[in-house]
């Protein structure tokens, strides 16, 4: 051992008195150490291309057996919210590039602001799809298996769909963690100061900095459905278009309707009975026995002012079964990445990063840009099919 | 692949001003993504994808500093497409072959009537 010791030592010596603190003690040098780690995390990235493949293999499986359901089910996603995000994202993955940027100049102030704006871009990009979520969720959009769209409740105004007029409860219940943060980081960050410790002071400044974007997201997308209320040619607009053509198809006789209704409602039972056990089962029942009311109670007001829903594809559900999955499991890693973020922009204050070290920001960037890309694909996938 | 270079050592800081033209250009090509949607009848997926691979093409090469990267790991990511390709690929061979059966299911029979 010691042999070994004295060898090394004489043999790296020169080569190690310059490293910085960060660089570990079996590399080389810290080009080795960074040329590692890049490698690392291109595989990583490479497992993620495939942790999202099944999703788009399960889209375009889906998409390929039943183009109908895609053209149908499209036009209650708004464009203009998903470009939105698209912009948003766009502007977070300019910050990171210029942030790694700058931590590859040493410039540690620039690289916690730059990191601070993509965290804060994050979470106004997770703001605008709670937005988007709690308004589907209103109008009854599900997965599959919870599917219930609802035309023409909630007070809308005579032929326009099912807007929440005021703010969503869904979007309400979304908001509560964000809120939570959002005032414990000010806390902390006031505490902090209070201990002098400036550090961690600025830190939780930026945290709740950060979920103030979650907020402005949220009101911004708020606002873009108020001011909108029909779609500017988005979602909305081309959502009664589509729905009134469907109508205007199928609405020739109520009983036709009225047949599909209760087959449906057949088909349903059957199906559950012959897969889950009870509880699903009797879920089911109920679902379909609250539908068949509704059709009773406002059977004209349904044929006058809502489109027929009944002529919808009634597994238009499974669309929106993959909408969330691929949307939510994007939002998750947006999630993470404003972790990972955290941890990048607390190491900035800190001060870690210079020429020779500046790895872990661009790895982090390295899978930002990746949560990017991925969105570049989700949004004309999801909300641009023609 | 070592670098003969002078003070940075192997950091390569790209230049703002690239990096800025590497945003407007995306910003670009969004914003033509929407304005081209539902105007290309049937090529509009085919013309969505391409936007979106172009977007992807910019996202990689120059924010990811792919251009500048070590080849190997270029090749390391360009191979998860591949493998992408190949699961979409054969899993799309296979599909057609439970066509019987889904249309064994009640479901075609509702599709069917007028």
């Amino acid at each position: 051992m010691a042999i070994a010791e004295t060898d090394s030592a004489a043999d790296h010596h020169d080569d190690h008195h310059d490293l910085g603190e960060f660089i570990a003690h079996h590399f080389d040098s810290a080009e080795q150490q960074f040329d590692s780690g890049k490698l690392g995390i291109w595989l990583f990235l490479v497992t993620e291309v495939l942790f999202f493949s099944g999703l788009f293999v399960a889209y375009t499986l889906y998409r390929t057996h039943h183009p109908e359901i895609f053209e149908q089910a499209h036009v209650f996603l708004d464009k203009y919210l998903g470009a939105l995000n698209t912009l948003v994202l766009l502007f977070s993955s300019l910050t990171m590039a210029l942030g790694v940027r700058a931590a590859q100049l040493g410039n540690n102030k620039s690289t916690a602001i730059y990191t601070l704006i993509t965290m804060f871009c994050a979470a106004m990009f997770l703001g605008v799809k709670a937005v988007e979520y709690s308004h589907k969720w209103d109008m009854g959009i599900f997965v599959r298996s919870q599917f219930a769209l609802d035309f023409g409740h909630h007070g809308a105004p005579e032929g326009t769909m099912a807007h929440s007029l005021g703010i969503s409860q869904y979007l309400v219940y979304l908001s509560v963690i964000p809120l939570i943060l959002l005032v414990g980081f000010i806390i902390f960050s006031v505490v902090s100061m209070l201990m002098s410790k400036g550090i961690w002071s600025k830190f939780f400044a930026g945290m709740a900095f950060t979920v103030f974007g979650y907020f402005f997201g949220a009101v911004v997308g708020h606002f873009y459905m108020e001011l909108f209320p029909a779609g500017p040619g988005g979602g909305h607009a081309a959502n009664q278009t589509v729905l009134y053509a469907l109508q205007d198809e199928a609405g020739h006789t109520e009983g036709e309707a009225h047949g599909n209704e209760a087959s449906e409602v057949h088909d349903e039972a059957s199906h559950t009975e012959g897969g889950a056990g009870h509880k699903e089962a009797d879920h089911s029942h109920d679902a379909a026995g609250s539908h068949g009311d509704e059709g009773h109670g406002g059977e004209s007001h349904a044929m006058d002012h809502g489109p027929d829903q009944s002529k919808l594809d009634r597994d238009i559900g499974i669309f929106f079964s993959i909408y969330y999955c691929m949307t939510g499991l994007h939002a998750i890693h947006i999630i993470a990445g404003i972790g990972f973020l955290a941890w990048i922009f607390a190491r900035s204050l800190m001060g870690h990063w210079r020429s020779d070290y500046f790895g872990p920001v661009d790895y982090v960037g390295l899978y930002w840009h990746l949560v990017d890309l991925i969105w570049i694909y989700l949004f004309p996938l999801l909300y641009l099919i023609d | 692949m070592t670098q003969d270079h002078s003070e940075h050592g192997f950091a390569h800081p790209a230049p703002i001003k690239m990096l800025l033209g590497v945003f407007f250009s995306l910003v670009i090509l969004t914003a033509l993504t929407l304005l081209l949607a539902g105007k290309m009848g049937p090529f509009g997926f085919v013309v969505a994808m391409i936007f979106a691979t172009v977007k992807a093409g910019l996202v990689m090469g120059f924010f990811m500093h792919m251009i500048w990267d070590k080849p190997f790991n270029v090749l390391v990511f360009i191979c998860s497409t591949f493998f992408l390709f190949l699961f979409i690929g054969m899993t799309m061979t296979d599909t057609g072959h439970y066509q019987e059966s889904i249309d064994a299911y009640p479901r075609a029979a509702e599709t069917s009537t007028p």
